[in-house]
């Protein structure tokens, strides 16, 4: 259960082409994180697979049945919204059982239902709460309860986390990843942001301007990106993209170099910087370093601390082992 | 700057405003409860003193009182059902995406501009008429005999014109608060297997629920007071005579201030018990 397959999928508004035609398959079981900057077409993606809004052309299915034309409801498919979107004037108990009832489910087997949810998402004691009542992440979570008693074949998020304080935003991100673990359906989560696309995904569609850019476990797209507009998106922070004479001598049109790849010395190395800023986390130190005459910015990282101070001249070294190449269309060279 | 000064400078401006608008409403209020306590009847002698509550038990054991409660309780509750349903409809429609919807909506508010008297005069002439109206004309279409409005369906009529006036109101509360319900949330419903029917009764009808309170509580406050409809169309006969215009009748008509000004005090006492509700339907608007 859970299998969702589009075909040639494509959505206009009115003359503008959002998603040109696209194939996707979405596979029983998987968490699949859609990303992309604002903008992209994510969220209408997701949007047409719950049959909110119409596709213009091309097929859906839905664990092999074509659901092209079938409404919303009846595609066994459950949503989470970024505003969460609960019922203010009912209570939390009455918002989850509100499919239920809406689909006829007995009495019984409906408070089993809900007494499952509120003790698997700790829900227990607001159940006679209103929506307004609670913090964001118990909103977030009452929303996720009333997704989860529906059983549906897959669950539908749509930036869910974008309203929360960083804090819970990583806290909510584990919970989802174990509700997955436990529940095995199929999850197909929209962000922008790429941190939680890689933390959380067993597979990542990059997309850009309704285009897919790359399908992939998130590991491969950190580490072959098929382009240069994934070679910059995932990643924190974003890697280092050089363009010019000195990707002609690795016979690309840019490449493409992560932080973390690149060493740094105060006496030697391949190119010469000044710093910039320096952010010292404990762990890690990310140097922004200027004049490097490849980019505006170039961005280290090296793991512990290095004392630097703004305006010291530094050495970097890329590991050229790590080193990406694209070539004049942005693809990658391998 | 809350400061001691600021604020007594604030009261010394607001002063004169207060103050005019306090004359304004004690004046009148206190003559009215003076004069309920009076025999006073200006053409049949004037002043003739101190009566105690006798004007108050004369009004409600008149023979015209009872009726008159009924057709102020069939003008407001009639109006006030058709124009929330109607409303709500209107509304609804509004609020849905078309090719002129401003001006439509600017049609829709126009009735709210028309006075009182000009639309019931309107009404009167144009429709109702028995023999040139438009609703005349319709009935003689279809071969049926035109009901003569003002006379055989008297406090329907007063109704179906009132409630033409107040639709634009309704509607237009109604609409700015089916604007403000997230789409999302009707997104969730519809995902949740609701139908149409559903989602408005469940998450549509709920959300203009203070809307509701709030149109039916102005609205009652002056529906209770309508007058110039009654004034211009039927005079008060036919069984449209409602307490306002009872009052009314007894000042000018029977020229019996006391016996009116006991009448003013009921209807003073009856509006203000709205007043309360009203107020605390709106506050708990605000708080929320």
């Amino acid at each position: 259960m859970g299998h969702i397959r589009l075909n040639q999928v494509s959505k206009s508004f009115g003359d503008v082409q959002v998603i040109p035609p696209l194939d996707l398959t979405i596979e029983d079981g998987e968490f699949t994180v859609f990303v992309g900057p604002s903008g992209c077409g994510k969220s209408t993606l997701l949007r047409l697979i719950a049959g909110l809004e119409d596709i213009t052309s091309g097929h859906i299915d839905i664990d092999g049945a074509d659901a092209t034309n079938v409404p919303p409801a009846k595609r066994g498919l459950a949503m989470v919204f970024q505003s969460y979107a609960l019922y203010p004037h009912m209570s939390v108990r009455k918002n989850i059982a509100f499919p239920m009832k809406m689909a006829g489910l007995p009495e019984a087997e409906q408070t089993r239902r809900i007494d499952n949810a509120a003790s698997a998402l700790n829900l227990t004691d607001y159940l006679d709460r209103r929506p307004g009542q609670l913090s964001g992440g118990q909103r977030q979570r009452v929303a996720i309860g009333r997704a989860i008693v529906r059983e549906p074949a897959a669950f539908l998020f749509d930036e869910p986390l974008s309203n929360l304080d960083a804090a819970l935003r990583v806290g909510m991100r584990l919970e989802i990843s174990e509700l997955h673990k436990r529940l095995k359906t199929t999850m197909v989560y929209v962000t922008h942001d790429q941190v939680e696309a890689m933390t959380m995904a067993d597979r990542i569609v990059v997309l850009r301007a309704g285009m897919i850019e790359q399908v992939g476990s998130p590991l491969e797209l950190y580490h072959t990106p098929r382009n240069a507009f994934v070679a910059g998106f995932i990643g924190s922070p974003k890697m280092n993209l050089i363009e010019g004479p000195e990707a002609q001598k690795h016979g690309a049109a840019i490449i493409g170099i992560r932080p973390e790849h690149t060493d740094v010395s105060k006496t030697e190395g391949l190119w010469k910087g000044v710093v910039g800023v320096a952010e010292h986390l404990g762990s890690d130190t990310f140097i922004h370093v200027h004049d490097t005459g490849l980019a505006d910015t170039f961005t280290v990282r090296i793991t512990g601390d290095i004392q630097v101070r703004h305006g010291d001249t530094i050495h970097l070294s890329p590991q050229m082992d790590k080193l990406h190449r694209f070539d004049a269309r942005g693809l990658r060279i391998d | 700057m809350a400061t001691r000064q600021s604020r007594s400078a604030a009261r010394l401006m607001m002063a004169p405003a207060v103050i005019l608008l306090l004359g304004w409403m004690l004046v009148p209020l206190i003559m009215t409860l003076l004069f309920s306590f009076k025999k006073y009847l200006p053409l049949r002698g004037g002043d003739l003193g101190w009566v105690g509550f006798d004007n108050y038990i004369r009004f409600v054991s008149s023979s015209a009182f009872w009726p008159s409660i009924y057709a102020t309780l069939v003008v407001v509750g009639g109006v006030l059902i058709i124009t929330v349903g109607f409303g709500i409809l209107l509304a609804i429609l509004l609020n849905q995406p078309m090719w002129g919807q401003g001006i439509v909506r600017i049609l829709v508010i126009a009735p709210f501009f028309v006075m009182p008297t000009v639309s019931a005069l309107v009404w009167k002439n144009m429709f109702m008429d028995p023999v040139n109206g438009l609703l005349a004309h319709l009935w003689k279409f279809f071969g049926a005999t035109p009901i003569e409005w003002l006379s055989q369906a008297s406090l329907q009529s007063i109704v179906m014109i009132v409630s033409w006036q107040w639709l634009p109101f309704a509607t237009l509360i109604l609409l700015t608060a089916i604007q403000s319900l997230d789409s999302e949330q009707l997104e969730a419903a519809e995902m949740d297997g609701a139908p149409p029917l559903k989602r408005f009764g469940y998450i549509t009808l709920p959300h203009l629920g203070r809307a509701i309170t709030v149109v039916v509580l102005i609205q009652t406050i002056f529906l209770l007071s309508v007058f110039a409809e009654i004034f211009v169309t039927t005079g008060g006969a036919f069984g449209t005579r409602t307490l306002t215009y009872l009052i009314y009748q007894r000042v000018l008509e029977s020229q019996n201030v006391g016996l009116g000004s006991a009448g003013g005090v009921y209807a003073i006492i009856l509006a203000n018990i709205v007043a309360i509700f009203l107020m605390r339907a709106v506050g708990k608007n605000l708080d929320a």
